[in-house]
């Protein structure tokens, strides 16, 4: 299915993602809080960031020279992830009715 | 990917062996064909979904018991290369009565060969159901709020 957007559920497939994203429901964090009780690099952590944040699930605000990253309190990630799976699953099903001519309905 | 435009609008594309006419129609008043099923807020089994093709037309859901349910108004309609209906319908799957907190799909055909078609989807404006989600920001922290939420997505993951 092709989809130029990361749906919110589907960046949390990943475990060091969801592991990070958890973290944030506790408590809002700098980067290298959360990588400290990782066993990932700090860069790593700020590319996991970089993805949570691309699919719209935190937020980040500058403090001092740090960056404080946060859960998106919008929750728009979940309605997102439900309509992505309707189109997703609409799209499919619209390619196998549209080239199937025979079942054509006007 | 980074504007914040990319957290209220969701896109998908896909590229289907039809002529650009078929394609169109397909998803206009075909749109009961491919529905997924269980896409219902009606208490009863959908009997068909009609698709009015006109500006000012519904997509409606029809029950087996004769109930309607209008979840879309037709806000373009540009055979065969342009549809837009705006989505009238809840966080909470039900019928959204308030048109200020409904959002849009924009829906354009492209003819990539005489047999082929690009569909590409745009579902935007969803900061505008936004209200509904106080409730998640509430319950963030708590056993209902993302905890529950991440427990459901592991389930789906996992599947």
């Amino acid at each position: 299915m092709a989809t130029n957007q990361l749906a919110g559920w589907s960046v949390l497939g990943d475990r060091t993602r969801r592991t990070i994203f958890e973290r944030l429901t506790n408590r809002p964090s700098a980067v290298g809080d959360l990588a400290k009780g990782l066993p990932v690099s700090r860069p790593a952590v700020s590319q996991h960031l970089r993805v949570l944040k691309e699919a719209g699930l935190v937020v980040d605000r500058p403090a001092g020279n740090r960056r404080i990253y946060a859960i998106n309190p919008d929750g728009l990630g979940e309605l997102r992830a439900e309509l992505d799976r309707f189109w997703t699953s609409a799209m499919t099903a619209y390619k196998a009715a549209v080239e199937q001519p025979d079942e054509e309905k006007t | 990917m980074t504007t914040p435009a990319a957290a209220t609008s969701i896109r998908h594309q896909i590229v289907v062996e039809a002529p650009i006419e078929r394609a169109f129609s397909v998803f206009t008043t075909g749109f009961g064909s491919f529905k997924p099923p269980e896409h219902n807020i009606l208490g009863v089994d959908i009997a068909e979904t009609i698709f009015e093709p006109r500006v000012g037309g519904h997509v409606y859901d029809r029950g087996v018991d004769g109930s309607e349910c209008r979840w879309a108004r037709v806000l373009a309609y540009e055979p065969p290369n342009r549809v837009v209906i705006s989505w009238d319908i809840s966080p909470q799957w039900q019928l959204e009565t308030d048109i200020e907190k409904t959002s849009e799909v924009d829906v354009r055909f492209i003819a990539e060969a005489p047999n082929r078609t690009r569909v590409e989807l745009e579902h935007r404006n969803l900061d505008r159901h936004g209200n509904g989600w106080d409730a998640v920001r509430d319950g963030v922290d708590g056993a209902a709020g993302w905890p529950l939420y991440l427990r459901r997505f592991a389930g789906v993951v996992a599947k």
